[in-house]
């Protein structure tokens, strides 16, 4: 996908473009003081060589200098070069605070996005790819941003005050210059163009190999166990290689810009030489060797800036690139926002519909004919073999998903019509797919109820049967947890997790797998305090130890997406049909 | 940092020829004012037109044969600079894969992403253009120097001064920097670090409408990290405008004194402006010499990262095998403990047991009482603190690490796979196995079924699997390991999101394996391991019993509480 992509039309690059300056919009006070303090920095820096000029014109030849004259000249030039000096500095920190400025927005903006993203798109794109964008392509962004800022202003202001200043001294050799010095722009230009789509090539397969290193730093446990390295390293050798050769060419390609202008320039120099020379001879000294000094210094200073300018489009280029992937993201369909119908923790008597509901991840169906109902405070089990779609069912209750088809009411309202962020706060969800956020054991436990004191938050570890150990950490309940929870086992972790739910106690929760991590005797335990926790909440429950549900309101046996059968243990028993199958091959084990 | 060099095989002709080049270029660069100095001198002051075209004809032609030597060297260094980076990103990725987990773990995956990726990135740029500035650059500054020293020596004494100044500014600025943008790459990976953290825990996030928390978080980083940038980078701009002032006086210096020594006719019009050409042409290469070594800084502090990183120790192991004792058993534990480097206690504390070919041993113990500590020690995934480790008889750090792994196959807690297909991700345990060889491990783990179903073993598997469910994803990893045909099956926890239907039928096929694997199995739920020849008990990282089912249940304590806490009293199933 990004492949066909990296090749921008026109049209993409005005709207990366237009976006971009977008972003840039609050800046615009900064943006014009930088403008005023470059133009003055600039007319100062260009004053000097006017002044040499004048000392070389002054100095024509033995015993005929003009020494006062000359002497004259000096502290202007200093109180020039100092004051020029000091402007160019603010330009600078202004243009670094501007796009400092635009990258944090930016990287702001896509934080904000990752919470507004279905989980559709956030399960099928690797977090590899996302994460180069937000991080790696906003850096080259910040980068290619402040050389634009700085080199831009400074390179449009010198060119047009360097023009005023030639036409000043001789408008015939201003003209020569003026018109020859734009074909670098042209050469540079060329170049650009041809280089842009490489740029857009080598970001892609950038972020392939970003990809690739990804998945293998996750998995280094598993790779060393099997001793994967070398064929992990072939897999890395053959991006790598892709990567290096249209990286050198794009690199390389990007480069000429420098030497052909550089080439324009100094066919330019040439020609000022030989005019001003020239005309010089022609008109008996009408134009003097100061002027000559001066409009060589200038038509350098003249070019410079084209120079930087074609340097800085290729910069511009490929940071261009990088801003439309990271736009990419940004413009990526958001979850639609729904509130028509208000929903809150506090009212919810958590009587839970679900009719004919559909779904499907792709075009196939997956599931269908999904029909069940909960009253409030009922505990309702979901078993079914593995792959038969329980997570499905679950993702569909938190809205992770939405359904394709049919409704799903919780106290009548349906669930489609009622803020995500609402809904699921009268859900509490321990997944068998344990996280913890970096930060403290305590700000973990705390998250479902950020005001929680002390005192409740140990007293939801204490059910949860985690608080000896969280008291055996170094540092407790502030202990720090790494990256995924790594000084904890998974058992610990999902122990926090279950506390979590302890803590913030919603009407209606959801227990999927939730304790598949840890071992049946602190389970038991457990149970005990998910069984005072259920007491008069609407709990679903998915779980392959059937012993543990046998007590439910209700179960409901899942099969290849359907519901096959649902009734309490005894009736699905006595039915002798899946179920009792189920439960027969798990009570086989125990003989 | 010059452990890097290596890195540059290959490459060598382009690196070295690409500054030669360049100053091949600055040489020409640098005759240029001398012909204008001429035409002044000799042309002007003469009158004479068609030296003053000659002259300008010369500056033509060593300005085209300057742009064909420059874009030679532009390729050559392109070349030498990527080529470089992609060998170091190589050698970083292996390194990465092979570092020991202790030194893994402290580092943090966010960490090794980003000295793999946007620090050889970087370093790549430096390389770029230091090969094609750094040479030239100060070969100008010395070169203008020359030059204006041969027009007129008593002048360009004002050079002497004023090139020591400006490397004086250059060089502090430069090494105030260094440690200020490491600060900010800091900065930056704390960033990364909460990204990933946003995209691992999304479900969660949500589920706990904890959205706003993580924006708060992330922004707080965020803002340090512009902070801190802003900071470094306002520093680092004072580089250019400071050189600029310098040279100006050095200018004025120039003016004053080349109009007195034109005065007393010791120089001409023609070589005053010569002189100040050279400072000009010394201003403009120190500004872009400055600008480099800014580029460089920042390169040299992701330099110096990754050659840390480079420098780690790798895991290490003999190359030959240990001796072999026929008969010995299989796995041995002689009083092994083990303690976390971060770690104030022992996570486990002098463990021994012996298990012999065909046998199975199971492992049975709460949450945090060093099961998977245990079982990490046997294929190195870290090393003993005490005690020994013995596999058929010889200790495992005597054993090439990759032949220990070879012959032992593990499925971890978490059910990872790779990108690729299901075929390749079997072929993890062994490279070479053919279809029979997987379908039968496939079958064995009681995922021939759905893998057929989705079409063969040439499915697709996503980034993490993510394409399968938890329980295909568990049966896959225990194919993995099936496949490979191991003297020592070890099973962590890798029942736990399999129904019990489907874990009796894996268990049972895993018990008929024709080669009869040593098996050590990790488990929650007793049943799993009840037939085991013997099982161990461990409890906050002690071992508190080993024996068979019948034994323990007589005289082990946890042993029966755990047993009974999920079968009742009568060894039926508490209902």
């Amino acid at each position: 996908m990004a492949k066909k992509k990296s090749i921008l039309t026109p049209e993409q690059r005005r709207a990366t473009t237009h976006r971009l300056l977008r972003f840039a919009k609050p800046y615009i006070a900064f943006f014009i003081i930088a403008f005023i303090f470059a133009a003055a920095s600039s007319v100062m820096a260009h004053l000097i060589p006017m002044l040499v000029g004048d000392a070389i014109d002054l100095a024509i030849g033995e015993g005929k200098v003009d020494i006062e004259a000359v002497f004259s000249l000096l502290p202007i030039m200093l109180a020039l070069a100092v004051g020029g000096a000091l402007l160019d500095w603010l330009v600078r920190l202004v243009g670094q605070r501007i796009s400092a400025s635009i990258t944090h927005n930016i990287r702001a903006a896509c934080i904000r996005k990752i919470q507004k993203l279905p989980l559709s798109y956030l399960d099928s794109h690797k977090s590899g790819d996302i994460l180069s964008r937000v991080i790696a392509d906003t850096d080259r962004l910040s980068e290619g941003l402040m050389t634009g800022i700085i080199d831009l202003y400074s390179s449009v202001i010198g060119i047009i005050v360097t023009l005023v200043f030639m036409i000043f001294i001789n408008p015939v050799v201003a003209i020569v210059v003026g018109v020859l010095t734009p074909m670098s722009m042209l050469v540079a230009a060329f170049i650009a163009n041809r280089t842009f789509s490489l740029f857009g090539k080598k970001s892609a397969i950038a972020a392939k190999q970003t990809a690739v290193i990804d998945e293998a730093i996750g998995g280094r446990e598993v790779i060393s166990l099997f001793s994967h390295e070398g064929d992990s390293l072939v897999a890395f050798d053959e991006i790598n290689e892709e990567y290096r050769k249209t990286a050198t060419r794009a690199v390389f390609y990007s480069s000429i810009t420098n030497p052909a202008t550089r080439y324009v320039n100094s066919l330019v120099y040439g020609g000022v030489a030989l005019a001003g020379g020239l005309l010089s001879i022609a008109s008996g000294g009408a134009i003097s060797a100061g002027e000559i000094s001066c409009l060589l210094t200038y038509s350098q200073n003249y070019a410079k800036p084209f120079n930087e300018l074609s340097s800085v489009l290729a910069e511009l280029q490929s940071s261009l690139a990088s801003a439309m992937r990271v736009f990419e993201f940004l413009d990526a369909k958001e979850e639609e926002t729904t509130a028509e119908i208000s929903i809150s923790p506090d009212s919810v008597k958590g009587e839970l519909k679900a009719r004919d509901v559909a779904f499907s991840y792709t075009d196939e169906a997956f599931m269908e004919n999904i029909d069940f109902e909960a009253s409030s405070g009922q505990r309702i089990a979901i078993v079914g073999p593995t792959g038969c779609g329980k997570t499905t069912l679950i993702n569909l209750l938190m809205r992770f998903y939405d359904t394709t088809g049919g409704s799903i009411c919780v106290d009548g309202k349906d669930i489609s019509k009622i803020s995500r962020g609402e809904l699921r706060a009268c859900f509490g969800m321990v997944l068998q797919d344990t996280w913890l956020s970096s930060g403290s054991v305590r700000e973990n436990i705390a998250m479902g109820k950020p005001d929680a004191t002390d005192e409740e938050i140990v007293a939801a570890a204490k059910a949860a049967h985690a608080h000896k150990f969280i008291t055996r950490l170094p540092q407790g309940y502030d202990t720090l947890l790494g990256e995924d929870g790594s000084v904890l086992s998974a058992g610990q972790i999902q122990l926090l997790c279950i506390a979590r739910v302890m803590l913030a106690l919603p009407p209606m929760l959801i227990l999927d797998e939730a304790t598949s991590s840890i071992d049946t005797r602190t389970e038991i335990k457990i149970q005990d305090a998910f069984a005072e926790m259920m007491q008069g909440r609407t709990s679903f429950i998915v779980a392959h130890r059937l012993n543990t549900i046998k007590n439910a309101d209700k179960i409901l046996v899942m099969r290849d997406g359907k519901i096959v059968e649902q009734g309490r243990h005894d009736e699905l028993m006595a039915k002798n049909g899946f179920y009792a199958s189920l439960y027969g091959a798990q009570f086989k084990m125990i003989n | 940092m010059s452990k890097l060099w290596k890195y540059f095989k290959g490459y060598r002709r382009e690196a070295v020829a690409a500054p030669f080049m360049k100053l091949l270029e600055a040489l020409l660069e640098l005759m240029i004012p001398l012909f204008v100095a001429q035409i002044i001198d000799v042309g002007i002051a003469e009158g004479r037109s068609e030296y003053v075209w000659q002259m300008c004809g010369l500056m033509v032609l060593f300005g085209t044969v300057g742009v064909a030597v420059s874009i030679t060297s532009q390729y050559f260094s392109a070349k030498a600079a990527v080529g470089f980076s992609c060998a170091v990103r190589r050698d970083l990725y292996m390194r990465t894969l092979s570092l020991p987990r202790a030194e893994s773990d402290t580092l943090g995956s966010a960490t090794l992403l980003t000295r793999l990726t946007a620090d050889v990135d970087r370093l790549q740029n430096g390389i770029n253009i230091g090969l094609r500035l750094l040479l030239r650059s100060p070969f100008i500054v010395f070169g203008a120097m020359i030059m204006a020293f041969l027009n007129d020596w008593r002048i360009a004494l004002v050079f002497l001064a004023a090139v020591p100044v400006l490397a004086v500014i250059i060089f502090v600025i430069i090494l105030w920097g260094i440690p200020l943008f490491a600060g900010v790459q800091a900065k930056l990976d704390v960033l990364t670090c909460h990204t990933r953290d946003n995209l691992r825990g999304v479900r969660v996030i949500r589920a706990f409408r904890h959205e706003n928390e993580q924006i708060e978080a992330f922004d707080k980083a965020n803002d340090e990290h512009k902070k801190k940038n802003v900071f470094a980078s306002g520093i680092s701009a004072l580089l250019n405008p400071l050189t600029y002032v310098i040279v100006n006086i050095a200018i004025i210096m120039l003016v004053k004194n080349g109009a007195l020594a034109v005065d007393s006719g010791r120089i001409s019009q023609g070589d005053l402006f010569a002189i100040y050409q050279y400072m000009t042409m010394i201003l403009v290469e120190l500004i872009k010499l400055a600008n480099l070594i800014v580029t460089l800084t920042k390169s040299a502090a992701c330099a110096e990262r990754i050659s840390k990183t480079l420098s780690l120790p790798v895991e290490e192991s003999p190359d030959e095998l240990p001796a072999l004792q026929d008969g010995a058993p299989v796995l041995e534990f002689k009083n092994t403990s083990f303690k976390y480097r971060s770690a104030s206690g022992d996570s486990l504390s002098d463990v021994s047991f012996s298990l012999g070919s065909g046998e199975m041993l199971g492992i049975l113990g709460g949450t945090g009482s060093g099961k998977t500590t245990l079982i990490d020690l046997i294929p190195r995934m870290y090393d003993a603190t005490k005690g020994e480790v013995l596999f058929c008889g010889a200790d495992v750090k005597d054993w090439p690490i990759a032949e220990l792994r070879r012959r032992i196959a593990v499925v971890p807690q978490s059910a990872r796979l790779f990108s690729g297909t299901v075929a390749e991700n079997m072929r993890w345990g062994k490279a070479d196995a053919t279809d029979e060889e997987i379908k039968a491990a496939l079958f064995a783990a009681d995922a021939l079924g759905f893998v057929e179903e989705k079409g063969g073993l040439d499915i697709p598997v996503e980034q993490g699997g993510s394409n399968f469910s938890g329980g295909q994803r568990q049966r896959l990893t225990i194919a993995r390991a099936l496949v490979r045909k191991p003297q020592l099956l070890i099973l962590d926890d890798s029942f736990s999101a399999l129904d019990y239907a489907t874990d009796l039928r894996v268990r049972t096929n895993i018990a008929a394996l024709d080669y009869h694997p040593a098996i050590v199995v990790v488990s929650q739920r007793p049943s799993s391991i009840m037939d085991a020849e013997q099982i161990l008990v461990l409890d906050a990282g002690d071992a508190v019993g080993l024996g068979t089912h019948g034994k323990l249940l007589a005289d082990c304590d946890v042993y029966r509480e755990i047993y009974f806490s999920q079968y009742g009293e009568r060894g039926q199933e508490n209902g």
